[in-house]
């Protein structure tokens, strides 16, 4: 475990929604797999996500939409981080059809977890996307 | 804990009557006062009967473990009230028109995002949300089409709004004043329950106090204004929905209901003047027996505790009431279908346990907003319980069964622990205990911890969920057809909006809004009527909501995990 380097994800909600329990559950499997968790939280937007990712210096940003929304806020994300120069990895949780999983995987979402995804599966999702992301430290 | 035998004392002529029989005496001549349903009770066999068996305290009969009312569904059945709402008001209202042809019989409105927190379709906070998870509403315009050609005074609706209650609330009685409809024949209930918003749902907008003084303001106003309008709706469903066990669902909910009840008696209202109108609100999962334990729970703690702990004396004020929907978080994305039987099974616990109104969702809800044929098999869902299973023949069918009575002890046991909790850390005050409760993450970390300890539990296979680690062949045949919002929706309300904001008058909006500021500065002022004031003006929602945070402030939630 311990030349396992210790990555570092801020986990947010954009927008309105309130539904957090997924987010909450998601913080405590990667807390105990050893990820440093920077929990925002709910009702953040781009900037402040982009704010705490430079602050924080993390290596993945991880998003969780139950509200229909993730068309729209998804791609916001994605180009907020692309206007402020950051290439990091965004996952995507939360309820998403399956029609829309290739369309945002093709926008730039680097992982989509679905509704019931096992932990073992969110972990490695997060850490394959970490380092296998264009600008990961090795 | 379980039920003593009301004593003997006052009505008994008979001195030498033992309490059981003069139970079950008093038990039918309080059948026999109200009209039954016109319907033989008959099992599907032909075989008579009787409206309750076993031991008293009987339904009708404090603390009301078996029911509220001494014939429960002989006289009416629970209301079948499905919850809708999504795209604009117009679209809304073509499917409360669809659900009351379908024989629902009340109305359940969901609004969307931007409006459940307090925001207009206007506010960048609302953009690709606008109509989604519910109809949008900014103005008094768009209630008015919500309820286009439906009697107000012929309907009963309830609201599942928190945040901005008032402005909502405010909203139907102006479409009723518009209409011509007696403020007093309104039937129905909104949310309002803020409470549960920093626990749970998270769609509070001021902080706590503030919020409570808002809703003593409301219950002030329908206890004068609305008689027949619940003014709150006391929640479990969402705590558990976030992750809660079955008994902190029932404590955390009771807790919040006697928190209120301080809170208005404190505010100067009189118990039994605003006590009657309180009602509940609880989820109905998957395990059967624990459900109905804790429905059973339910009404046997608040009727305690309203008599011993607050003094109630109207026997209205001790009953439990509650609408139940069934679990949402139990609804799989996995081989969708098979939520219908999980739907069934729920609504059956909803049944036997008791409620007064029901909602079951819909199989496809896991993926989204339901289509109309899933709605409709929901609907179906219900009418089957209520019509084929015999469920509703007889009060509390489950009542005196060894296990049922153990579980309503055990679920009684564990949420008195917590009111001992809560008690102590608020000094005396329940109220203040919820604050404190609030203010220390208490509610939000039980919930988070139990929520982490099930999805641990399905990880590991100790729990099975079907379809999803474990009997998931099927899954690859994936059902696809989901409801999808059309973009236009949003480009639609905002014409709509623009429109409004174009064509008042904006001297009115100005000052009817500085009156809602002004109320809100004091404490001893109903909001109420500024609101009504505001909103026939056609100030927004969020206007109005700006109009108040000017002096309540924003909450934020601490972000800990």
């Amino acid at each position: 475990m311990s030349d396992t380097p210790t990555y570092r994800i801020i986990l947010a909600k954009l927008g309105l929604d309130g539904h957090d329990r997924g987010i909450r559950v998601v913080a405590r499997i990667l807390r105990d797999a050893g990820f440093e968790v920077i929990y925002l939280g709910l009702r953040q937007t781009t900037a402040s996500i982009i704010a705490a990712a430079e602050e924080e210096d993390v290596d993945a940003i991880g998003l969780s939409m139950h509200n229909a929304g993730h068309m729209t806020l998804a791609p916001d994300m994605l180009a907020a981080l692309k206007d402020a120069d950051i290439e990091i990895p965004v996952i995507l949780g939360g309820i998403i059809p399956d029609d829309d999983v290739q369309p945002l995987l093709d926008a730039g979402i680097a992982v989509v977890l679905g509704p019931g995804a096992p932990a073992e599966d969110v972990v490695a999702s997060v850490r394959s996307a970490i380092e296998t992301a264009p600008s990961a430290r090795l | 804990m379980s039920d003593p035998v009301p004593s003997n004392a006052a009505s008994n002529p008979d001195a030498s009557e033992p309490a059981q029989t003069q139970a079950r005496r008093q038990w039918e001549e309080a059948s026999a006062r109200t009209p039954l349903r016109n319907i033989p009770f008959e099992t599907m066999s032909g075989v008579p009967v009787d409206g309750v068996y076993g031991d008293a305290p009987y339904p009708g009969q404090y603390p009301y473990t078996r029911g509220v009312h001494a014939n429960m569904y002989r006289s009416r059945l629970w209301t079948m009230r499905m919850f809708a709402g999504f795209g604009t008001a117009h679209d809304t209202n073509a499917r409360f028109k669809d659900i009351l042809k379908n024989g629902g019989s009340g109305l359940s409105t969901a609004f969307d995002m931007p409006t459940l927190m307090g925001r207009d379709s206007d506010s960048p906070w609302s953009r690709g949300e606008v109509g989604r998870a519910g109809v949008a509403i900014d103005t008094l315009d768009d209630m008015l089409d919500l309820f286009a050609d439906i009697d107000l005074s012929g309907v009963s609706t309830s609201m599942t709004i928190n945040g901005p209650a008032a402005v909502l609330l405010a909203m139907y009685a102006a479409a009723a004043d518009h209409t011509g409809v007696d403020r007093a024949s309104l039937s129905g209930t909104i949310q309002n329950d803020v409470l549960k918003e920093y626990q749970a749902q998270k769609e509070y907008i001021y902080p706590p106090r503030p919020s409570v003084r808002i809703i003593t303001d409301m219950m002030q106003f329908t206890a004068s204004e609305m008689p027949r309008w619940n003014s709150i709706s006391i929640s479990g469903y969402h705590i558990r929905e976030a992750g809660s066990t079955a008994a902190h669902e029932l404590a955390f909910t009771l807790a919040n209901g006697f928190a209120y009840v301080e809170a208005a008696v404190a505010a100067g209202l009189d118990i039994d003047d605003f006590a009657p109108r309180l009602s509940f609100f609880f989820n109905a999962h998957n395990d059967f027996f624990e459900e109905i334990g804790k429905f059973r729970a339910a009404r046997r703690i608040w009727a305690r505790w309203m008599k011993e702990r607050y003094g109630a004396q109207n026997e209205k004020s001790m009953m439990c009431r509650f609408h139940t929907q069934t679990a949402g978080v139990s609804l799989t994305a996995q081989q969708p279908e098979i939520n219908i039987a999980r739907v069934a099974v729920q609504a059956m616990a909803a049944a036997i346990g008791g409620s007064q109104s029901l909602h079951t969702d819909s199989f496809d809800e896991a993926l989204a907003l339901p289509t109309e044929k899933a709605a409709r098999i929901a609907l179906r869902t219900q009418q089957i319980v209520a019509h084929e299973t015999g469920v509703a023949n007889v009060a509390d069918p489950l009542g005196g069964a060894p296990y049922v009575e153990w579980m309503t002890d055990e679920m009684e046991r564990q949420a008195e622990a917590v009111f001992d909790h809560l008690d102590t850390l608020g000094n005396g005050s329940i109220l203040e205990g919820v604050y404190a409760g609030i203010d220390n993450g208490f509610f939000v970390g039980e919930i988070a911890e139990a929520a982490y300890r099930y999805e641990r539990e399905v990880n590991e296979g100790k729990r099975i969920i079907v379809g999803v680690n474990d009997f998931t062949d099927g899954d690859e045949e994936r059902h696809t057809e989901i409801l999808r919002i059309d973009a236009k929706v949003e480009e639609e309300q905002l014409a709509r909006l623009a429109a409004v904001k174009q064509s008042r008058n904006d001297a009115d909006v100005t000052d009817t809004l500085l009156r809602v500021t002004t109320a809100a500065a004091e404490s001893g002022e109903n909001l109420m009527p500024h609101i009504i004031n505001a909103v026939k003006a056609r100030c927004t929602v969020e206007e109005i909501g700006d109009a108040m945070e000017k002096e309540f402030g924003r909450y934020i939630e601490p972000a800990v995990i």
